[in-house]
């Protein structure tokens, strides 16, 4: 496949994280005074070629973190470095040919595709918006149908209406990759998928981020999917990321209470695991107004008086594993602190 | 992945207004009222041909005739003049009177409520609050209101119909435009880096344009009547000009001696606005995409 576009440049090598953010912040303000903290604080990094899956409950700010990563959506605070320069800070603008670099798949494949353009149309609009001719941007869009596992000949010329889910989604990816970007944000890609369609294209997404070298942020809620696609987890809890750890560290030992908990509540395919009571109970607070301190306190079994008065740093508590919770924290006044972890 | 679809569904472009036409056929009343607009368009545009008789010829012998009399088929209005040729003829000034305020408003309404509904914030605030002091009022009263401040004539009554159906369309076309931006395919579209010009072409006004002009077709069979009643008032047309508003007008002292007659322009109008209603139902039924 030729591309009509040049490819991005990589400035750092493979050292250099692909992305980092920093201190993400994003409130909605609903009436007056009230406000919701949707992002409220969020720092991650990803390394080149490499997936992070994002995990948690609905509504904890997954999706609204993916907006602002992507710059689609105005931060309050924080800033994204792509490679090493800053990708957006509050109240700059993003350059086109900047803006290429990151790119989205979103969850709901029925409103991310224009029901008046044909796949191809969709597919070849980036490009043709950064200057490549209507002729050869619509070679470019059959070759990534191709790519995507959808032949051209059968599929270019099909509204959305006519096509499956799984074949919608598949659009969606090549639309994104049609800009050659470096960074794929992939919100829920599979959530409305049926499962077997749901395996072939996270088999796709992983085998097209070895083939174009590509660095994922993977967000679900669904932990299988994350366990098979991600190399680093990180878990949102309330706007915030509470744990960071590589894949195989963070389901062989999850520190924070609010991870265990989660994986805990994986439904085992061992019916004689079967487990008897949620483990956790109730809904997420209200994020008009989270709790002091740590937010997860209001659920956890190990809660004490430090936990509402101050909020716990996220901490390293082994290379690469960071954790929010002041158990973790070594003489924090905690009663369990440095046993659990 | 059912990767076997055996109807290879052709793309939206020509297609879809194929479909749209096709499932459009298939209702008989919204069929047989766009022949009824067929009709009264036609016979208005071929006036001068169409008419049995000079529309301003009077004649005192057959003042308020009966409907069937030789020469005056559909009767003769208060002047003998006939009633045919003058509907004929009135058909084209009402509906140029109608459709021209409606379709100038649709240029202006729509770009202010594709504007407010792209922009959001401030901008449509701004817009669409102006916007709702025209809503506060009824429209033939704000209409009637207009067109009194400008004065009589046909073209003061025209700039007065166009100022009441700016609001409305500009408000369709605003909440059609706020929902199709929240679509991901827009997201989508302004992370590709497009200027916005492009992603208003491409993605937005494809999606906002069908609506937009089927909400403006059915405000003609308002428009229609708004403009009579202008003409009726005496705030529009001006007689001699034959205008159904206008007929009806003078007609009126004539409905005990002659009935029939003096109420044919208001069957005129009420047909022809119903017709407009009946056909822009159906193109909407039409256009529905079916998932």
């Amino acid at each position: 496949m030729k591309a009509p576009l040049p490819a991005l440049p990589d400035r750092g090598g493979p050292a250099q994280p692909m992305l980092t953010v920093n201190g993400l912040r994003r409130w909605f303000r609903l009436d007056g005074k009230r406000v919701i903290r949707a992002v409220d604080g969020l720092d991650f990094s990803v390394a080149k070629g490499t997936t992070l899956g994002i995990v948690g409950e609905s509504g904890c700010g997954k999706s609204t973190a993916a907006k602002l990563v992507a710059g689609i959506e105005p931060a309050d605070a924080g800033e994204v470095v792509l490679d090493g320069e800053v990708f957006w800070a509050r109240g700059a603008r993003i350059g086109p040919e900047a803006r290429r670099a990151v790119q989205m798949v979103f969850q709901d494949s029925h409103s991310s595709l224009n029901p008046r353009m044909t796949a191809a149309e969709s597919i070849a609009f980036g490009p043709e918006a950064h200057g490549v001719k209507p002729g050869a941007a619509r070679d470019y869009a059959r070759a990534l149908l191709e790519a995507v596992g959808l032949p051209p000949d059968r599929f270019a010329d099909r509204p959305p209406m006519a096509l499956s889910g799984g074949q919608r989604q598949r659009v969606n990816i090549a639309r994104a990759l049609a800009l050659r970007p470096r960074v794929l944000l992939l919100d829920e890609p599979v959530s409305a998928l049926d499962k077997s369609v749901e395996a072939q294209v996270l088999n796709l997404l992983v085998r097209l981020r070895a083939q174009l070298d590509l660095t994922y942020v993977f967000i679900s809620h669904d932990l299988s999917v994350v366990r098979y696609v991600a190399d680093e987890v990180a878990v949102m809890y309330l706007g915030q990321v509470v744990e960071q750890a590589p894949a195989s560290v963070i389901f062989a030992r999850p520190s924070h209470p609010y991870t265990r908990a989660l994986f805990a509540s994986k439904p085992s395919v061992d019916p004689r695991r079967r487990i008897a009571a949620p483990p956790i109970q109730g809904d997420p607070p209200d994020p008009v107004d989270p709790p002091s301190g740590c937010r997860f306190r209001t659920r956890c079994g190990f809660a004490e008086a430090l936990c509402a008065t101050g909020t716990p740093p996220l901490g390293t508590v082994a290379p690469a594993h960071r954790v929010a919770c002041w158990m973790t924290v070594p003489r924090s006044g905690h009663s369990q602190a440095g046993v659990a972890a | 992945m059912s990767a076997t679809v055996a109807m290879p569904a052709k793309a939206p472009g020509t297609g879809y207004w194929r479909g749209v036409g096709r499932r459009f056929a298939r209702q008989p009343l919204a069929m047989a009222a766009a022949m009824v607009l067929l009709v009264v368009v036609l016979s208005a545009i071929g006036a001068d041909w169409i008419a049995p008789a000079d529309p301003f010829q009077t004649s005192v012998s057959r003042r308020l005739a009966a409907i069937g009399t030789p020469g005056r088929w559909l009767g003769g209005d208060e002047l003998g003049r006939d009633m045919l040729s003058r509907l004929i003829h009135g058909g084209r000034v009402s509906l140029a009177m109608a459709i021209v305020p409606v379709a100038v408003a649709l240029v202006i309404g729509g770009f202010l409520g594709v504007l407010a509904g792209y922009a959001g914030g401030a901008v449509n605030m701004a817009i669409m609050r102006v916007m709702d002091v025209f809503y506060a009022y009824p429209s033939i009263l704000l209409a009637v209101a207009i067109a009194g401040a400008l004065g009589p004539g046909m073209v003061n009554g025209m700039v007065a119909l166009t100022l009441v159906f700016v609001a409305p369309i500009a408000r369709v076309a605003e909440s059609v435009t706020t929902q199709v931006r929240a679509n991901d395919y827009v997201v989508a579209a302004r992370l590709s880096g497009a200027p916005t010009s492009m992603i208003l072409r491409r993605h937005v006004l494809n999606n906002v344009a069908g609506p937009v002009l089927v909400f403006a077709a059915s405000q003609v069979s308002v428009s229609i009547i708004a403009a009579s009643g202008l003409s009726f008032l005496g705030l529009g047309v001006s007689p001699p000009q034959a205008d159904w508003g206008l007929m009806l007008s003078a007609l009126r002292q004539a409905l005990y001696v002659n009935p029939w007659v003096a109420a044919l322009p208001g069957a005129a109008i009420f047909l022809c606005s119903m017709a407009v209603n009946i056909v822009s139902d159906g193109i909407r039924r039409a256009m529905e995409l079916r998932r």
